[in-house]
This record gives C-alpha cells, structure tokens and sequence, in this order.
C-alpha cells in the first residue's frame, strides 16, 4: 500500500528530492554550476513527466485519499512541468546577459512546480493548502529574485503581502468548511453537502464555500481578486513573469476545477453565480484596463485576467465537457502566453538592457520581421482570432457554455471578447504600421529564437490537427472528476 | 472523388497559400511575378472548375470531405451560387496584382502575401461545407485585410483599419454563438444537411439575428455600413477592389447559404425589417453619395445602396428576386471594382481623390474617358450592361413581394443616375482646373490590360446573362422550394382589389 503511495506521487518526489539535490551541488560549486543546475532541472521535468506514464498517472488514491492519481492530474502537471522547463531554459539568457545567473532560480522553480503538482493532485484540503503555499512561498522569492531592483523587491513584497492575506482567506473557509461538515477530504466534504442541511448550517457551509473561492480566485487572479496582477508581471524579471504566467494559473485552475467539481459538485448552483460574475468581470476589466497600457508586462498581467475569465466560462458550465473545455484552455493559454513572454524576452535596446515598453515595438515588422510575425501570431492568437489556434479553446467554453443552457453567457462573454480584440490589435498595429523605432539587440541563442518558432507554429493554423488528440486527452481528464 | 479526378477545390485553396509562403520570402519583382503567376493559376482552375460544372448534375458537386479535426471537418464542395461567386473572386484577383504592380512599391512581398492568403481565404468562405469551417474563413479574411489597410492605407489608414476588424468581429462574433446552438440542436456541422434542418420557429428568431448582425455589417446594411467608407477611402486600390467586389458579396453570400434556408419562418417573419432598412439605405446613402467631394467615398456610398438591392431581391421570396440579387452581386462585384480602378489610374497619377480637383480628363485622356464611361453607365443600370440585369430582376421580384418597397426602391436607380453621372461630369467633361490636369497621360499598356477583361465582362453579363444565370438557376429553385412554405405572399397579387388598389397604382409606375 505505502510503496504504491510512493509509486503514485513520484513526480512530486523526483522534483523535491532532486531540488535539495541541486540545492546542495550549488551549495557547494557556487553559481559557476548555474548552467549545470539549469540542465539538470530541465532534465528533472523530463523525467518527472515521464513518470506519469506510470501509476503516477493513473494509479488512483494514494496516502489514503490526501492524494490522487488520475488522469486530470496527469494532463495538468504535463502542462506544469512544461511550462516550468521552458521558464526555465528561457532564463538562462535573460539572467547571463544581466549578470544574474544564479543555481537558485531552477532550484526553486523545481520546489514550486512540486506544489503545483500537489495542487493538481490534492484531494484533500490540507494537502490542497500545502501544495499552494509550496508554490507561492517559493513564487514570492522569485518575484523578488534581482534583490537590488527595487522594482524587482516592491513585487515580491506586494506579491507576499497579498498572497498572505489571500491564504488567509482560504484557511478560513477551509475551517468553516471542515466546521460543518467535519471533514477534509474532498469526498467526505461531498458526501456531507449531499444531505440537506439545517438552515443554519447551510448558510454557514455556504459562507466556506464563498471564502474557499475567493481564496483560489486570487490565485488565478480572476477580477475582483485581481489587483496584484498587473504590479507584480511588471515588477518581477520578465522570466520570472512568463513563469507566473503559466504553470501557476494552470495548477490554481486545476485545483479550483477539482474543489469545485469533486467536493462541492452537489453545490454547482451556488459556486456557478460567483464563477459567472468572476468570468464577465474578468474579461471586461481584463479587456478595458489593458487599452491604456504603455508597458507590455503591464499588458499581458490584463491579457491572463482577460484569459482566465474565458476559461472560467467553461467551469461555470458545470459539466464534463465544460471542465474538459477549461483543461484546452489552459494548455492553449500556455503556449500563447509563453510564446510571447518568449517575444518579450527579446526586446533589448542596443546595449543589451531590456526594455518593456510597447512604443519599442515600433515598426518590428521592418526591423525584425520573424519575430513581429511571431509576436502577430501569438496576439491574434490571444485575441481567439481564426484561424490561429487561440480561436479553439475559446470555442469550445462557449460551446460547453450553450450544452449547458448558459447561452446568454455565452453570448455576453464572446461579445466581450472584442473589447480585448482592440488592445491586441494595437500591438500588431505598433509593429506593422508605424514608423521603426531603433533596432532591438540581436540573440544570439538559437534556443529561444527555436521555442519561440515551436511556440509560433503549435499556435499556427497547424495546430487544428492536434485537435482529436487534444479533444481524447482533456476529456480523459474531465471524466476522472465525474 | 469529383468528374475530375484531382481534388481541385483543396488545390485553389493550396496555390494561393503556397505562394504567399514563398512571397515572404522573396525580392519585390519576384514576389509581384509570383502572386501574377498563382493569382492567373487559380483563374485557369477556376476556368476549370465552370467548364466542368454541370448545371444538371448533383447540387453539390467537386465534394471533398477529410475528418481533420475531430469536432468538424475539412468538407468541401460547390453549387452553382458558389461557382460565381468563386468565378468572380479569381477573376479580380489578378486584376488586383496587376493593379498593383507600380502602385506598391514598400513591402512588396508582404503585401503580396497579404493578397493571396486573402485569395485563399475568400475562395474558402465559398466552398467550405461545414458550419465551422465556413466561420473560420470567414473571421479569418479579417486578419489581411487589417494589415492591408493598416499597412498600405492613406492617412487615416490605422482608424478605418481598426473600425473595419473590430466591426466585423463584433458582428460575426454572436454568429459563432448561434451556430454552437445549431449544431448541438441538429448533431451535425454540415452546411447541406443543416440546410434542411427544421429548427423550431422560436428558436429561429434569434438564430436568424445573430446570423443577421454578422451579414448585415458584411453586406453592408444601413446603419451599420459606416465602416465601409473609411475602410474604402483609406485602403490601396487594389484594396478597395476586393472589398467591394468580394468581401461585400460574403455577406450576400450569407444570406443566401445560411440565412434564408436555415431559418425560412425567421426570414419572412422579419422581412420587414430588412426591407425597411433596405429602403432607407437605398434612398439615404444614394443622397449622401450625391454629395461627397471624395471619389472613393462616392463609390463606397454607392456600393450600400447597390447591396440594398441585393437584400431586397434575396428577401423577395420569388425566384426574379433571388436570381436578381445574386446578379446584382455579380455586376456591383465588376463593376464597383472597375470603378475603383478607374480611381486608382488617376490617383497614381495626381495623388488626390479629390473630385474638384478633376475635370476635362475626357480631352487628354480618351481611352480613360471610354471606360469610365462604360462603368459609370453599368453602375447607373443602363441596358446592356451587367447592372441592368441584376436591378432589373430584382426590382421586379420586389414588387411582387411588396409595391411599397418596389416603389422606394426604383427611386434608388434615379439617385444612381444622378450620383454617377454628376460624379463622370466633373471628372471627365468641362475644363481642365490645372495645367497639370490637362496633361495627365492617358492609360498605358498595363492599365488598358486590366480594364479591357473588366468591360468585356460588364458587357457580357450584361447581353447574355443566361451563362450566368444558368449554373445557379437550379439552386435557386431547391431554394424556392425549400422557403416557399414561409412565403408570406405579395400585395401584388390582390392589388386589383378595390382596398389595395392605390398603392399597386403607385408602385406600378
């Protein structure tokens, strides 16, 4: 029984273990090792992805039921540990040129997708917390990583502050919860929510539910819990923001998904009212505060509002194919998100400094032509535009919105779409019609110039093939909560 | 597969995206040589396609169907409607190169680029048969054409090219919304089979809506056509060509394919909505047309109140109306286009579209006076010229439909003649305002190559329509049928009465 627990959680325990390993060779080798550390982080997500290939993609519950391995887990934490290994790999660069190439970086982006991983997998509430506070402990040290940048510290500190109270919030209504139902496993919390309560008792099991998503809704940084957002993509290195961008939003969404899907499924009436306000809120607020934007950190922390609010539709539908539409979202999302953090990362003024405004884009497209197509395709992607491939998750929430007779949402949320449509628009516009403003620093590294060509292509028309396999895999996933 | 063995509509789609990948990736002569070369392949495909349709054989004929990607599929095919509407589409496209060739001369290759994935994307609105694949040609034609006005645009070339993409996208946006309804109400994607698919007559109000706000800003509408006069003003030549005389006609296309066949109860229910705003857009834009001082502006009002005529004929329910709308759609299609390229030559050559700025052009350049001349009288209706036909037949289909509308409509050909021929007076007649004007060269070699093709086809649809007419006129029945058991019946009809007999007395004349 215990080896199998073991067997069922061994990516989480390949990513620890191999973490305090690094830890220790940097110890003692000193950045010198930083490149080292780096490959074999990378190499640490290789293998932890590949482990879930075994019982730790299927194996069901272990450590008698904090845990589970199924195939929602898997789908979310192959999504995670690619995320994480192209955060990391795309740093190496970024912090050589700035003369900040430190071993901690990979070591604690490996100790955070270990509680990402947790989070995917948690079925319990106490696991469910010390998986996120595994992840944000370690998410608010990289917001601060380039300690002297005062830009750089003020986010982690913001970022810290914030997600304390947040976690606050959430302990809260996780002791609400387990006051009134007596239990912390997910299962046990659906089984008690199955039994009418007293009047009494209901209202207070709604107040937990209520502070349970207010809590996780910070983590995914759906409007109004939003407001860290914008302040802390801007302030934390431009890495560091790609990786908060992705894995994160995808291990939060995950685990949201599965609070609300296994433990309080008998509840969908009651969470769906606060999941469909959150998701109009966010793609309105996520579309209109971003049109005024000049820092395009600024504007991609609105763009993922913007985005989490799409997917957020699909969970609001409550149903498998709803939750399956959330899970596309989210792997679409990364790619279009890493990609143009990837573009992001490129933008360095003739000394090598980066630089984040949107006025520097000026005329790309004479400059460097790839990378504004590139950048086009990854706005228009954003913008869910046919016939790039950001254009198919947002069909298919809408289309789990209307299979479950939320039409108008549907409706409301696709009009709103447009409002987000203008502000992409605009960084196409900067790079293709205006005048070129100086010539960015050329890369060298043949690596970022290929992820950002893989990125660009997976997002490219091509990717509608991948659409039957993307389509088994995410319902796969959908049905291990059903 | 299909009678000719080879899958030709995929191929039409495949030229034209090829080259445009090769076009970025070429010099400026290299890139105008290929997109000629790609644009006169599809033509000769397209040529193809005519001689090997048959008139007589199954609807839907050249089918293609590959299961790509999993939730719909790579389904494609042709009806006659389609066929012209194809035939249109590649017969400007190499006009539009050539029109380009010394007009265009910064980013030569991304602009031609820019063209033949249009190409691609157009000719792919008109044979997609599956619901889905239909919608993403249809968004997806936003994204060139947004560079192409935004890049290559006049002065205020980043607010119309804004206005156009954001428009459009908010007006097509509730349509994908209807369609995920539809599919999941039907169980399937396919554009035949949804064709005959009885939706229940409450629903298909509002999927006849959504629908609507998407054609209606395509066609354009009245009052939702504003965006066409900027994005025509600002957008190149060549530009101006392809929306006029292709990306309008999706919007009529539309009506035709999705509209009137998928919801016939919706569209007789709420014909009055679009015959009034046809009405008001024929008599209002054609006053607006009557005093613009620029000409591109002229013919971009001109062009709402020609589409007018095109929802009224649609909306007749008769087979004059129907047949005389998709008419109207093929005539405006050449001969708003030949207009535009009649602006284009005399833009390239004073930089202005300024009317005041013209005049007397008939004296130094009599070669360029003909053809204005021959386009202007199409556009007014003469007989003999494509647009007689078209307004004609579909001004009678309106009129067995409703005399109040045949009435206001007939207005719009007076306000047409007016319009054309008061803008052709100042241009063309009179005395040269400037000695620079007086010695404008007339067209050259490659301007007459591109007008002769276009007048010979103005005249043709217009003294033998019937090879036009012929591969749609069994479409056009099956469409018949299909609607006919929502006819809502015309006035025309018991207009002998005594009750309705002033108002048949009015519409008669």
């Amino acid at each position: 029984m215990n080896s199998l627990s073991f067997c069922m959680t061994l990516p989480e325990i390949i990513l620890g273990a191999g973490a305090l390993v690094l830890l220790m060779i940097s110890a003692y080798a000193g950045d010198k090792a930083a490149s080292l550390v780096v490959g074999l982080a990378v190499a640490l997500f290789a293998a932890a992805g590949l482990s879930l290939l075994g019982p730790a993609g299927s194996g069901g519950d272990a450590f008698g039921g904090l845990y589970r391995a199924d195939s929602f887990a898997a789908f979310a934490k192959l999504l995670i540990y690619v995320a994480s290994a192209i955060s990391v790999i795309a740093a190496r660069g970024y912090f050589i040129r700035i003369g900040a190439l430190r071993c901690e970086y990979p070591i604690l982006i490996l100790l955070s997708a270990t509680g990402m991983g947790m989070m995917a997998s948690a079925t319990d509430l106490l696991t469910l917390y010390v998986g996120l506070e595994l992840q944000s402990l370690a998410a608010y040290v990289l917001a601060s990583f380039l300690r002297r940048d005062t830009r750089s510290a003020e986010a982690g500190l913001k970022y810290f502050v914030l997600g304390a109270l947040a976690s606050g919030i959430l302990l809260y209504g996780i002791s609400l919860l387990y006051g009134f139902t007596g239990t912390t496993s997910f299962d046990g919390i659906a089984r008690a929510f199955a039994v009418p309560a007293e009047q009494g008792i209901g209202v207070a099991r709604l107040f937990g539910l209520v502070f349970v998503f207010v809590g996780l809704a910070f983590k995914i940084s759906a409007v109004p819990f939003h407001m860290w957002t914008p302040d802390v993509y801007e302030g934390a290195p431009t890495p560091v923001t790609a990786f908060f961008a992705s894995a994160p939003k995808v291990a939060a969404m995950a685990l949201l998904v599965r609070v609300a899907v296994s433990a309080l499924g008998s509840e969908t009436h009651a969470w769906q009212q606060i999941v469909i306000f959150s998701a109009l809120a966010s793609t309105i607020l996520g579309g209109v505060a971003a049109i005024g934007q000049s820092n395009i950190k600024r504007l991609l922390a609105y763009s993922s509002i913007n985005n989490v609010g799409f997917a957020l539709i699909g969970l609001a539908a409550g149903t498998a194919e709803g939750v399956a539409s959330v899970m596309t979202y989210m792997a679409v999302y990364v790619v279009m998100t890493l990609g143009s953090f990837l573009c992001v990362l490129q933008m360095r003024d003739g000394d090598g400094h980066p630089v984040e405004t949107i006025a520097s884009l000026s005329g790309l497209s004479r400059t460097r032509p790839g990378l504004a197509a590139a950048f086009a395709i990854f706005m228009f992607s954003l913008a869910g535009i046919p016939p790039l491939f950001g254009f198919w998750p947002k069909f298919l929430v809408f289309d789990a919105a209307v299979g479950a007779h939320l039409t108008w949402l549907a409706a409301v949320g696709i009009a709103t779409s447009v409002i987000g449509a203008f502000y992409y628009l605009k960084i196409v516009k900067t790079m293709y019609f205006d005048e070129p403003a100086p010539e960015f620093a050329r890369s060298e590294s043949a690596v970022e110039g290929g992820l950002i060509a893989l990125t660009a292509l997976l997002v490219s028309p091509l990717g509608y093939l991948a659409i039957p396999a993307l389509g088994v895999a995410s319902m796969a996933a959908a049905k291990a909560l059903f | 597969m299909n009678q000719l063995g080879f899958p030709i509509l995929s191929l039409m789609l495949a030229v034209p995206f090829a080259a445009a990948i090769a076009c970025l990736f070429s010099s400026a002569q290299t890139a105008r040589w290929l997109a000629l070369a790609a644009t006169l392949l599809d033509l000769l495909l397209g040529v193809l396609l005519w001689v090997n349709f048959d008139p007589n054989g199954p609807q839907w004929q050249f089918t293609e169907h590959v299961d790509l990607f999993g939730r719909f599929a790579w389904a494609l095919g042709i009806d006659g409607i389609a066929l012209m509407l194809i035939m249109l589409s590649v017969f400007l496209m190499p006009i539009c190169i050539a029109a380009s060739w010394e007009a265009i001369s910064k980013r030569v290759p991304e602009y031609m680029a820019a063209f033949l994935l249009m190409e691609a994307l157009m000719i792919g609105v008109f044979v997609a048969q599956d619901l889905f694949l239909f919608y993403i040609m249809f968004e997806a034609g936003l994204i060139p054409m947004y560079l192409i006005i935004g890049i290559w645009g006049g002065a205020r070339r980043i607010y119309a090219s804004y206005k156009f993409f954001l428009y459009t996208l908010l007006g097509s946006v509730l349509m994908l919304i209807a369609m995920l309804w539809m599919v999941r109400e039907a169980g399937t994607t396919d554009i035949p089979t949804l064709m005959n698919y009885d939706f229940p007559a409450g629903a298909q109000t509002w999927l006849f809506l959504a629908f609507f706000a998407s054609f209606a800003v395509k066609m354009p509408m009245w009052p939702v056509h504003t965006w066409l006069p900027d994005a025509h003003v600002e957008a190149p030549t060549a530009g101006s060509v392809i929306l006029a005389g292709v990306l309008l006609k999706m919007g009529g296309y539309g009506f035709i394919r999705f509209s009137l066949p998928m919801f016939p109860e919706a569209s007789a229910q709420l014909m009055w909505l679009v015959f009034g705003l046809s009405m008001v857009a024929v008599v209002y834009t054609s006053l607006v047309a009557l005093v613009q001082e620029d000409m591109k502006k002229l013919i971009a009002y001109s062009s709402v109140a020609h589409m007018a005529f095109v929802t009224i004929g649609l909306f007749a329910f008769n087979r004059q109306g129907i047949e005389g709308g998709l008419m109207v759609m093929l005539g405006h299609g050449l001969v708003s286009g030949a207009l535009f390229l009649c602006v284009g030559v005399i833009y390239d050559r004073l930089h202005t579209r300024e009317i005041a700025r013209y005049g007397g052009l008939s004296d130094n350049m009599p070669k360029y006076a003909l053809f204005f001349l021959l386009f202007t009288m199409a556009s007014v209706g003469l007989p003999g010229t494509s647009n007689f036909v078209g307004e004609f037949l579909s001004l009678i289909g309106a009129y067995h439909a409703s005399s109040w509308v045949a009435f206001v409509a007939t207005t719009g050909i007076i306000l047409g003649a007016a319009y054309m021929l008061y803008l052709y007076r100042r241009i063309a007649y009179g005395q040269a305002p400037t000695a620079e004007v007086a010695a404008l060269p007339d067209l050259s070699a490659r301007e007459l190559a591109i007008m002769v093709p276009l007048g010979l086809a103005v005249l043709w649809m217009g003294v033998y329509p019937e090879s036009f007419l012929a591969p749609m006129r069994r479409d056009v029945g099956s469409l018949l049928a299909r609607i006919e058991r929502a006819n809502p019946g015309g006035d025309a009809k018991i207009a002998f009465g005594p009750r309705h007999a002033p108002a048949a007395h009015e519409g008669a004349h």
